[in-house]
């Protein structure tokens, strides 16, 4: 399968396997991430796209029976080898989830947490504010910091947990269908973040929201289910966004993203 | 099968298109047909039934942008709307040749024919089938079929070619016939243009079937490169 050509890549997967006890959700992925940049996952539902996102910052391992075997490389360093700490590898490695999820604190604290017990000794009020304006939610909560976070809308409490992310300086954010809870215009405040934060952030984003990926995304991989008798999903077309969409070169891809099958 | 209804929507388009193709197709054969017996009245309604051909090809747009807001296609889908705006404002200019065409010969008032029309309307008769045969390619998305249509396009440059001189000649011997024969040349212009206009839909079908963007190589460019050395 080809892959991305790009100077440099944020992460990269070789020979990835993941299994939740004998069963492998997802078979053979081997994809390099290109940095700074937005990568889409899409593919039918029960395909392995959220496995293969949260497998990055080491998510499944709060599933008792899964692992991975291959290697998931950062900075040409396996996260799974076993002297890394999958707490290290969630601070380089933020996410964003479905639904917004902020802690039941103050905007402030939402904030400040994360960053206060990842040691950050420096101004947390600049911090906060920093991480706000990043995330584009400044100029409508800088009256309220002391406010619940959950008096604000969904869409501003995504932003939130966006701007919670990057308060600990992540190198990539994971987002997993971040706006699928969100009306339209909400949905576009979080597309037209996400092309800031590419500035600083590598962003691999998984969506069902085909238009969405078109959008906002560099490349695209999609998933499928490979091997039908075990319902294994795997990586089978992974190419710019551009091609995807306009002219895939696997039949499948083209059934899915004409919405003609999925 | 999922989406039915937009692949009833594509059907029905494609319909439209073929229709459109053909009332096309019928104008230029009668244009040259009508001028040929040097019929005024046929010249007439061909030049009141191009409204026809421009309301379809704007009926057909509005469809397709319906269907782009609505359905929001995407690869082959997306590369068939796409085309198909581009197929129609061909088929549409195709329309005002011949239209251009009926217009020579209501201007002609009386006058008659300079000569006999016999490689004009080959000429049509060419570009009519070549036009045909490439809404039948696009349809079916043959692009073998697609991709030889063009190659036609040679004849029709040939017949043009040898009009264009035999009309020169006509000047030459007889300064006063220049009017009489600038109008014939304008109408063998016009059927080449419509030889040229059947290659970018062959050019669209491929693009639609295959993703590919591409000029079909006709002799067209070397066909210009000689009529300018020859002067």
């Amino acid at each position: 399968m080809k892959n991305i050509q790009s100077t440099e890549y944020a992460i990269e997967t070789k020979s990835l396997f993941i299994f939740y006890g004998s069963f492998a959700a997802v078979s053979e992925v081997n994809i390099k991430i290109a940095k700074q940049k937005i990568t889409a996952i899409i593919g039918p539902s029960g395909c392995g796209k959220s496995t293969l996102l949260r497998s990055f910052n080491r998510m499944n391992d709060f599933v008792p029976t899964s692992y991975v075997t291959g290697e998931i490389l950062l900075h040409g360093q396996n996260l799974y080898s076993t002297d890394i700490d999958p707490v290290e590898v969630r601070r380089k490695i933020g996410m964003v989830f479905q639904k917004p999820n902020p802690f039941p604190k103050s905007i402030y604290e939402n904030i400040a947490w994360g960053a206060r017990i990842n040691g950050f000794k420096g101004n947390m009020d600049e911090l906060v504010e920093q991480s706000l304006r990043s995330a584009a939610l400044w100029d409508e909560v800088k009256d309220k910091l002391k406010q619940s976070a959950y008096e604000l809308s969904g869409g501003q409490q995504q932003r939130l947990c966006i701007a919670r992310t990057i308060a600990i300086q992540p190198e990539i954010i994971l987002m997993d269908e971040p706006a699928s809870a969100l009306d339209p215009i909400s949905t576009l405040r979080i597309e037209e973040l996400m092309q800031e934060l590419k500035k600083k952030y590598t962003i691999i984003i998984v969506t069902h929201n085909m238009q969405q990926a078109a959008r906002v995304s560099e490349y695209t991989a999609m998933m499928m289910i490979s091997r039908e008798g075990q319902r294994s999903g795997t990586v089978i077309e992974f190419d710019d966004t551009k091609k995807i969409f306009t002219n895939p070169k696997d039949k499948r891809t083209e059934d899915y993203v004409t919405g003609r099958f999925g | 099968m999922l989406r039915k209804t937009f692949e009833t929507e594509i059907q029905q388009l494609k319909d439209d298109v073929l229709l459109l193709g053909s009332m096309v197709e019928q104008a230029i054969l009668g244009s040259v047909e009508a001028l040929k017996k040097r019929d005024i009245k046929a010249s007439e309604k061909i030049f009141e039934e191009d409204k026809q051909i421009n309301d379809k090809r704007f009926e057909i747009e509005n469809k397709l942008m319906i269907l782009i807001a609505t359905q929001q296609p995407m690869a082959h889908d997306l590369r068939l709307l796409a085309s198909c705006m581009e197929i129609i404002s061909e088929l549409e200019r195709m329309g005002d040749y011949a239209k251009g065409i009926a217009n020579i010969n209501m201007r002609m008032g009386d006058l008659p024919l300079l000569k006999p029309l016999i490689d004009v309307p080959r000429m049509a008769q060419i570009g009519a089938d070549m036009l045909h045969r490439s809404l039948t390619a696009f349809v079916n998305e043959d692009v073998e079929a697609a991709r030889s249509i063009p190659i036609q396009d040679d004849e029709v440059d040939a017949l043009y070619n040898q009009v264009y001189h035999e009309l020169m000649m006509y000047i030459i011997q007889d300064p006063k016939s220049i009017e009489r024969a600038n109008w014939l040349l304008w109408v063998a212009h016009n059927l080449e243009r419509v030889a040229d206009r059947v290659t970018n839909i062959c050019e669209r079908t491929v693009f639609i079937a295959t993703g590919e963007m591409k000029e079909i190589k006709s002799t067209d460019d070397e066909f210009w490169k000689q009529q300018h050395q020859e002067k």
